[in-house]
């Protein structure tokens, strides 16, 4: 009853954010896209072109225009791209795939990598390797995403020739979605990018896994628990861990609009045929009705990771499962 | 042989280069079934001393002198599995604000459960009738229930109750209460005392109670030390000590007490406050505050000596008889 | 005692004094902001002038390798463009960028924070929300797809002469939630202050309580975070150039240098993006270390762990 009570609040947050971002598709569309450029030559009369502007309601009012937009939208109809000459929605998730794959294959990193290492800088913060960590990552956090990208190619697939430079490599197809995952060339294809685009999300969350852990480490809890006896493999992962977790994962809800944003950089550099590609491709084509179907369609990215980020951490605390209901 | 013999305990910290000690030459002796109370000021050590009898001084403190018995074995050498064992199971501990003692993201029953199978060889089904059963001995209504409950469901005063619970689980013999009350209400401060030590005096568990209220310790203990700025400054039977006080400052918090000023009457307050361990005066820690001092006191830490039938460290302790 | 000599005594100064670490980082910082201004008197070229390049230069690698121009000392990119030149006048326009669109940030940020800190209630609860669903979508985000859509409107011309402060502008209206946050955590501290009540019950005007009594207790965490902020605009500037939507290569940050110039590192001209990157990071790190620096130092509750 109480989850049920919080997720029909959450999904009505999930509407209105999407809603917005709507609104501002359309309103790019009302500002920069001339159908009618696409559609008819230059030698149609202005009389002419007046009488399909009526037809096809581009003078109704902005209110009617923008409910015709969503309902179109919400049936999956976003627009045809004007360089693909297809519908924009199948163009957009045609490339889908191939960014879910890259992300996922970041995030893998960074929970793999800062999660121990965040640890153990916490827990031996006088031990060498956790100082050289904690003076790596200053650094790490210094070098810009694209700048990562390029001299990771630089070195690994110019100089040293041991990685692919550029694109998936040979992908499997499984129905509508393509996967790199099956191949060893996808996968060798998939090292530097995913490298790249996790290298500055990584350094962060060592350091504040790192802040956390010590912050928890020093509460009556863990003492409470230290003085029951338990044994500290289990204070450390029972105790001290899912309580290091919870800001830990608030936070990592707040940086995944910068991750999506990081893609959009990782694919120009190593061109990964994803949507972050395809996107500046469109813009600078003025393929508008692509540049909205993709803003849409990280709208919608964003709200359903956002909403799973929330139900994640409202299992791991049971402190909000109350006060969901009370608030 | 006492249960339990600390020996001339020194806890030192390393903080900037300088090395401080929070606690110097503290001895004392605890018997089966016995109550001690420490008392002292925030920031005395009577915590630190509580920490290092459980080896859970942590980094950048150190036991750095002394030693500890407990039933015939040396605590402070014993290795960390082995004094991993002691802790929770023979010698258990009760922290002073229950609000942050229970892990927030466990239930009442999981943060019960595991010390039980920490310590014992015991199914599921047992620990649980095991911790309700204790629940109810500490008298949480519908137990049962309470055993799935999150602690920030519960109570201040039910949460003190759910610690005393888990620190009498395994049938301890040896209680430490650092200030087991002091973040309570008022109003339920005496409940929870009292059933701490009901509990306690029926099933032979002996106590340390760790407090700064004087009044405390006189109702409930048979033996007690005042410790000022890391040293004991006066020790010995309870009764003795709060009826003539040799120490200036136990006279202190004695008289500090609103129970032993008339209605109406301003309080005696020792006037000024505890030094920091970085910035310890010269001679006897307390003398800035004492209104016995002269020369002698600024000049050299007086020894703790044995005065009739208890241990003090003044100088002056004549004068107070 | 003289101001200055107050200033060198004071424990903020002392700290400074003994940590190698925020001296290299103001010292680098200090270097490369006097390099910039003094660029048009230094560099060797105005890499703003077509007329100055010669085709007949292009991809000339650096004079050091042996093999390079003289004249040309850290090379040439594809236009014939000294690139010693070229990276100090961007790395003013990168510095330019990022210290405007802070002052952009702290402006809009400051006033929200005040305002919402000190009015609560609902309109507190209104920008506080917005902040968090701001800062959700990333400053990139908004800001790559804002850009993206100012290009498609002004058209490519349009938009070169305008990027300069387009880039001011949409970085600095992204990024307002961080001062916004610290301003009003600061003021909901403030408040509950004694001087605080003793100046409304004389009848001082809430303008005048935010901005004579509260705000001069903000600035120390305002000035803690702008460092960093000043690094994080830098970098998003940097991504935007390399994106093509910022900066044009005509009139180069230290971003477009980078996009110029990795077109050709497959080919071996690995100088014209290296240097510049090079640039780049050290000014990044720079702002990062003396912010981290700052926050330690100026923070007595957060000490360092040694």
């Amino acid at each position: 009853m109480e989850t049920l009570a919080f997720l029909i609040r959450r999904v009505g947050q999930a509407v209105m954010v999407m809603l917005i971002i709507s609104l501002i598709g359309f309103s790019i569309q009302d500002n920069l896209g001339d159908p009618l450029r696409e559609l008819v030559g230059q030698s149609v009369s202005e009389a002419e072109r007046e009488a399909l502007r009526d037809r096809m309601g581009l003078n109704d009012p902005f209110f009617v225009q923008y409910a015709r937009f969503l309902g179109n939208a919400v049936q999956g109809d976003l627009g045809t791209s004007y360089f693909f000459k297809k519908p924009a929605l199948e163009v957009i998730l045609r490339k889908f795939p191939a960014t879910f794959e890259l992300v996922l294959a970041a995030t893998l990193i960074i929970v793999l990598v800062s999660v121990p290492a965040g640890i153990f800088c916490a827990i031996k913060p006088k031990h060498i390797g956790a100082r050289l960590i904690m003076g790596l990552s200053i650094v790490g956090i210094s070098i810009p995403v694209f700048l990562t990208a390029i001299f990771s190619i630089y070195l690994f697939s110019i100089e040293l020739g041991w990685m692919p430079s550029f694109g998936r490599g040979d992908v499997v197809e499984l129905g509508w979605w393509n996967t790199g995952f099956l191949t060893g060339d996808g996968l060798e294809h998939l090292v530097l990018p995913a490298f790249a685009l996790s290298s500055i999300m990584l350094p962060l969350f060592i350091r504040l896994i790192r802040g956390e852990m010590m912050e928890v480490m020093r509460t009556e809890y863990v003492r409470f628990a230290q003085a029951k006896g338990l044994h500290p493999r289990r204070v450390l992962f029972v105790h001290a861990l899912r309580n290091t977790l919870l800001p830990v994962i608030t936070v990592g809800g707040v940086q995944i609009g910068t991750l999506i944003a990081y893609t959009i950089l990782t694919e120009t550099v190593f061109q990964w045929p994803g949507m972050g590609f395809l996107f500046l491709e469109a813009v600078n084509r003025v393929d508008t009705p692509l540049i909205i179907a993709y803003i849409i369609i990280v709208g919608l990215i964003f709200v359903i990771t956002n909403t799973i980020v929330d139900l994640i951490y409202t299992y791991v605390n049971p402190m909000v499962r109350i006060s969901g209901v009370k608030g | 042989m006492a249960l339990l013999e600390v020996r001339d305990l020194e806890v030192e910290f390393a903080m900037r280069g300088a090395r401080l000690k929070a606690l110097r030459g503290v001895s004392f002796d605890l018997d089966a079934g016995d109550r001690l109370g420490i008392v002292g000021e925030s920031g005395a050590g009577k915590s630190m001393a509580a920490y290092a009898i459980l080896n859970l001084i942590s980094e950048p403190g150190r036991i750095s002198a002394g030693s500890i018995a407990f039933d015939g074995r040396v605590l402070n050498t014993l290795p960390a599995e082995e004094m991993r064992k002691v802790r929770g199971d023979r010698i258990a501990m009760i922290f002073q604000d229950p609000m942050m003692t229970l892990n927030p993201v466990l239930t009442v029953g999981a943060q019960m459960v595991e010390c039980l199978k920490t310590h014992r060889t015991i199914s599921d089904g047992e620990a649980r009738a095991l911790s309700v059963q204790k629940l109810r001995e500490v008298a949480i209504p519908s137990p049962d229930a309470r055993f799935d409950s999150y602690p920030h469901e519960l109570s201040g005063g039910l949460r003190q109750r759910v610690v005393i619970a888990i620190a009498l689980l395994l049938d301890p013999a040896v209680i430490i209460a650092d200030e087991p009350t002091t973040a309570l209400d008022v109003t339920i401060q005496a409940e929870i005392m009292g059933l701490m030590l009901d509990l306690c005096e029926t099933r032979g568990v002996s106590l340390i109670l760790i407090t700064h209220d004087i009044a405390v310790v006189s109702e409930t203990t048979q033996r007690m030390l005042v410790m000022y700025a890391g040293r004991v400054v006066e020790q010995g039977e309870t009764r003795g000590i709060i009826a003539r006080p040799s120490h200036p400052y136990t006279r202190g918090l004695l008289q500090a007490l609103p129970q032993r000023n008339k209605p109406g009457a301003e309080l005696n307050q020792i006037p000024g406050s505890m030094p920091t361990l970085a910035e310890l005066p010269p001679g006897c820690a307390f003398h800035p505050r004492c209104a016995y001092a002269d020369d002698t006191c600024s000049g050299g830490v007086p020894a703790l000596r044995t005065l009739g039938k208890r241990l003090v460290a003044c100088h002056h302790a004549e004068r107070l008889k | 005692m003289s101001t200055l000599q107050r200033v060198w005594d004071s424990n903020f100064a002392y700290q400074f004094r003994r940590d190698p670490v925020a001296i290299c980082s103001a010292l680098v910082l200090l270097a490369f902001v006097l390099a910039a201004l003094l660029a048009p008197w230094i560099a060797p070229q105005n890499p703003y002038d077509p007329l100055q390049l010669d085709l007949m230069n292009s991809k000339e690698p650096p004079a050091f390798g042996g093999q390079g121009n003289p004249d040309f000392p850290l090379g040439t990119d594809d236009q014939g463009r000294d690139l010693l030149s070229a990276i100090l006048y961007g790395t003013g326009i990168s510095l330019l960028i990022g210290i405007f669109a802070v002052m952009l940030q702290a402006v809009i940020g400051v006033s929200i924070g005040l305002v919402a800190g000190y009015m609560g209630g609902r309109v507190d609860s209104f920008f506080m929300r917005l902040a968090d669903i701001q800062l959700s979508l990333s400053t990139l985000m908004v800001a790559i797809i804002a850009l993206a859509v100012f290009q498609a409107a002004f058209g490519p011309q349009r938009y070169e002469d305008l990027a300069i402060f387009m880039l001011i502008v949409v970085i600095g209206i992204a990024e307002w939630p961080q001062y916004a946050r610290t301003v009003r955590a600061s003021v909901l501290a403030e408040r509950e202050k004694e001087y605080v009540d003793a100046a409304r019950v004389i009848g001082l005007s809430r303008a005048r309580i935010m901005f004579r009594h509260i705000l001069p207790n903000a600035l120390t965490p305002i000035l803690v975070i702008s460092t960093v902020q000043v690094a994080n605009a830098i970098v998003s500037e940097a991504a935007l150039s390399f994106l093509g939507l910022g900066m044009p290569v005509t009139t180069p940050s230290l971003g477009s240098l980078i996009r110029s110039g990795f077109e050709f590192i497959f080919s071996g001209q690995w100088w014209i993006t290296t240097f510049p990157s090079v640039v780049l990071i050290v000014l990044i790190l720079a702002f990062n270390l003396l912010g981290d620096w700052l926050r330690d130092a100026l923070n007595p509750k957060l000490y360092k762990e040694t």
